[in-house]
């Protein structure tokens, strides 16, 4: 059974367990620092990044999580985790662990009213459910980085090595194709 | 409204879990309460203390103020309607609010029907007491609610009470015999198919936060273990002694809040806390306002 550990210091958390857990999955939260252990999966799920990098700060996560998507253990980052990654933000002068070589907008659609939901092929599956909520895009990837979704010709799904950002948020879908690509990830 | 968007809606709810959501009235605060680590501010002119304390009739925010906080911050910005005040919705869904709290804080517009929440595409939290008025909330388009409490108190009391009714009520329903369901349908005066899912689920259909008197990191830890989502504080923060000290420690305390041994050192030093009223000191229940 594949060990995934959850980011759990604030956001959607929850919503990533109980798919990964339903795809029989182990989930556990990591909300300080001596919840870490060694793992075959990370999870960054979605909620505030502001707030959310401000704790892995406080908590001290920062520098152990780091280490671990530097590991090559696989990293699944959906909306303010692909904000978490990214090396550089377009909108705004923070940066966070800054290993995923892509440039991200945040609120790139805007506030609530702009978020919407719809299906896009992604990585090879075809019409993949897709929740965009206050969602960010990535506006440049560099040439090593892998697009794996677009939709309205931005890039809303890419993957670097053992990281995969995504802006949308396959955990509040029935859809678990994208979960399942990552687990695909794992362990390899 | 269309299914979609009520889902959109739903999820930015989700989103915010874990968080905790501050009251602000200038873009200072706000600018304060986003480094602290908020994971959304409410715009209002005047914190519930405030309100409390001038009386009168207390209306939505003027729409600049509300702008210049959407300005000065990056996270979702919230702000608060008069129950049943159709109009100041739509004037928030207008300037493009993240989120509309029909609230009890303010003067009831209406004493009978609340905003049918359906008809607009901006998402709308709602306060409750118990499990009749969360559903009723949720059947008329409420997309998250929260305990009401008692606002501008600092007195933890009601939002308790209320958390614990509705967990109560959440845990009967969830025990009966689907033939049951009817007539607890009934008694509470919300449709079936609501009912059904609590029954089925054991829980809302929506993202349930804590709201009303919070004022300290055990306050914000305590409905957190009652199994709140996140914390709403209104005047708890900016009526304190240090307000950025006090709103970093709750942020970290709602993450924690299991952990005893942080939270304790998180009290240390805060300064003074809002001085607070006693349940049986207040003239003013808000709590009672639409139900």
């Amino acid at each position: 059974m594949k060990k995934i550990g959850v980011l759990a210091v604030q956001g959607a958390f929850i919503e990533h367990e109980k798919m990964l857990t339903d795809l029989g999955c182990s989930c556990t939260e990591i909300r300080k620092r001596s919840d870490l252990c060694s793992l075959d999966g990370l999870v960054l799920p979605g909620g505030e990044s502001t707030v959310q990098g401000k704790l892995l700060q406080e908590l001290e996560l920062f520098e152990p999580l780091r280490e671990i998507i530097l590991s090559n253990t696989p990293v699944l980052a959906t909306c303010a985790g692909l904000i978490l990654l990214a090396k550089k933000l377009s909108n705004d002068p923070n940066v966070y662990f800054a290993t995923l070589p892509v440039m991200v907008k945040r609120n790139a659609y805007g506030r609530q009213l702009g978020s919407f939901h719809c299906t896009a092929g992604f990585a090879g599956y075809r019409d993949v459910e897709m929740a965009f909520i206050r969602a960010p895009y990535i506006e440049v990837a560099e040439p090593v980085v892998e697009v794996l979704a677009t939709v309205d010709e931005k890039i809303v799904a890419a993957k670097y090595r053992n990281q995969l950002g995504l802006s949308f948020h396959p955990e509040l879908t029935d859809d678990t194709r994208v979960h399942e690509y990552f687990l695909s990830l794992s362990g390899s | 409204m269309e299914n979609k968007q009520y889902e959109l809606n739903k999820g930015l709810a989700q989103m915010l879990k874990g968080g905790v959501i501050m009251d602000v009235t200038t873009p200072e605060q706000a600018k304060i309460a986003e480094a602290a680590g908020a994971c959304a501010v409410m715009a209002l002119e005047r914190i519930p203390a405030d309100i409390r304390a001038a009386g009168g009739v207390s209306r939505m925010s003027d729409p600049k103020m509300i702008k210049g906080i959407q300005e000065a911050v990056s996270i979702p910005v919230m702000a608060k309607c008069r129950i049943g005040h159709f109009v100041e919705a739509q004037i928030l869904e207008a300037i493009e609010i993240d989120y509309i709290d029909e609230s009890e804080v303010l003067s009831p517009a209406d004493d009978v029907y609340h905003i049918n929440k359906r008809d607009f595409k901006v998402p709308f939290v709602c306060g409750a007491r118990d499990l009749g008025e969360a559903l009723r909330r949720i059947n008329e388009g409420a997309s998250m609610i929260r305990t009401k409490g008692e606002p501008g108190t600092g007195d933890i009391v009601q939002a308790v009470r209320h958390m614990r009714k509705m967990n109560s009520e959440i845990a009967k329903l969830s025990s009966m015999r689907e033939d049951e369901l009817f007539e607890a349908a009934k008694v509470l005066q919300v449709p079936y198919e609501l009912v059904r899912f609590v029954h089925d689920n054991k829980k809302l259909p929506v993202v349930n936060f804590a709201a009303g008197g919070v004022a300290t990191p055990a306050d914000a830890a305590l409905m957190m273990q009652l199994g709140a989502e996140g914390v709403f504080v209104g005047s708890g923060i900016f009526k304190s002694g240090n307000p950025a000290k006090r709103a970093n420690a709750i942020v970290k305390a709602v993450t924690n809040y299991q952990d005893a041994k942080l939270i304790a050192e998180l009290s240390e030093d805060l300064g003074e806390a809002m001085v607070g009223i006693n349940e049986n000191e207040i003239k003013l229940i808000m709590e009672e306002r639409g139900q």
